[in-house]
């Protein structure tokens, strides 16, 4: 798994790629953590290139959204591959998280979140 | 399951193993494809657990291969065969929980032990694993608290606690009432519909296997007699499999000198 992080004037992108399993998430709840601050810029979680992600990635993105409602952060995730989407889904937490198609969408978009949403 | 492997998930090759003289399994051949659902049947003795107790390594075989995506696991070394022993979860007919701990620190304890996972995220790793067995809310109960089922569904949720890529279930529904039998099978559906593991259900109950199979293999007397999808098993023509599928009892088939050697034989 490789995480990256691009500023955007407001807006931090991590992107994520490979495999989020129990050993290589807490290098995504890193990020995260670091990312995610108050009056810090808003997060997108970049999923295009996550070709699988297990209940630890999972539960690490849970931990950002919860972060981020401490530090009252957009936070938002975008293109995740339909794998990613059912163990979202199986975990019923596809409607907690603010999920984006595409970067475009998601750019456009996290400003007017409100850091509540979803929630 | 991770995106790095493709081939059976498990093969098992020539396997033949013992318990003293007698032969439990005779050479035993059989692929369990990556990502779906295997059911082994057979009535009680047939050596279905044995088998099952060999892909965790909880027997050694007197010969044959057991392949773990693509490495033989019977050579192994303890501490390399741990590496492979955290991507398959099993659960046992007991459950096998401890009884001193909660229902939560049941399913945390491998992740507590194996990972370096913060105790926050394996908090909510464990109660994403409790939801998805119907657990929620039950985290502060202790094993002697719940019933026969949900101790099942306990010792499900902590055989998933480390996403594992192979789930084993040695007779999942023993013990069980029908209707709570019946939801254990359809956790097993929605798991093998979301995750894609590679799952083995040991079993003697039918409805059971052919509900839940992508194959079924029927084993008698330590030999594999047929493997194949629920409708070939169903048309096969096989006798010991109709026997089974039939539920014709064991005929008094006793030869009468055999049996008088038996009974006399020092």
């Amino acid at each position: 798994m490789t995480v990256q992080v691009r500023k955007l004037d407001k807006i931090s992108i991590i992107d994520c790629s490979g495999d989020v399993d129990l050993y290589s998430s807490p290098r995504l709840r890193e990020a995260l953590m670091a990312e995610i601050k108050t009056n810090g810029p808003s997060v997108l979680v970049n999923m295009s290139g996550v070709a699988y992600i297990d209940s630890s990635g999972i539960a690490t993105l849970v931990e950002g959204l919860q972060h981020s409602r401490q530090t009252k952060t957009q936070f938002g995730l975008f293109g995740l591959r339909p794998n990613a989407r059912s163990v979202l889904e199986l975990a019923r937490l596809h409607k907690v998280f603010t999920i984006f198609d595409a970067e475009a969408e998601a750019l456009e978009k996290i400003g007017s979140v409100k850091p509540f949403d979803g929630v | 399951m991770p995106s790095d492997f493709e081939g059976p998930m498990i093969r098992v090759s020539d396997l033949v193993t013992h318990y003293g003289d007698r032969r439990i399994l005779n050479h035993v051949n059989l692929d369990f494809p990556t990502g779906e659902t295997m059911v082994i049947l057979g009535g009680s003795g047939t050596g279905k657990s044995t088998l099952l107790r060999h892909i965790m390594r909880l027997e050694s075989p007197t010969s044959g291969q057991i392949l773990i995506r693509g490495h033989d696991i019977c050579p192994m070394s303890e501490d390399q065969f741990n590496q492979i022993r955290r991507k398959i979860g099993m659960l046992f007919q007991s459950a096998a929980l401890f009884n001193s701990m909660t229902i939560e620190e049941n399913v945390a304890l491998p992740l507590r032990e194996l990972t370096q996972l913060e105790d926050s995220t394996i908090r909510i790793m464990t109660r994403i694993k409790l939801d998805l067995v119907g657990l929620n809310g039950f985290e502060n109960y202790m094993p002697s608290q719940l019933s026969g089922g949900m101790k099942k569904r306990a010792g499900l949720a902590r055989a998933l606690a480390m996403d594992p890529e192979i789930l084993l279930f040695d007779e999942p529904s023993a013990g069980l009432d029908p209707i709570t039998a019946a939801g254990i099978d359809s956790l097993i559906l929605k798991l093998k519909l979301a995750f894609r593991m590679t799952i083995v259900v040991v079993t003697h109950e039918l409805a059971s296997a052919f509900m839940i199979a992508d194959r079924i293999t029927v084993m008698d007397r330590g030999e594999v007699i047929a493997t194949g999808t629920p409708e070939e098993i169903r048309n096969s023509q096989h006798p010991r499999v109709l026997q089974f599928l039939n539920r014709i009892p064991e005929g008094d088939q006793v030869d009468a000198q055999e049996y008088l050697r038996s009974l006399t034989e020092n």
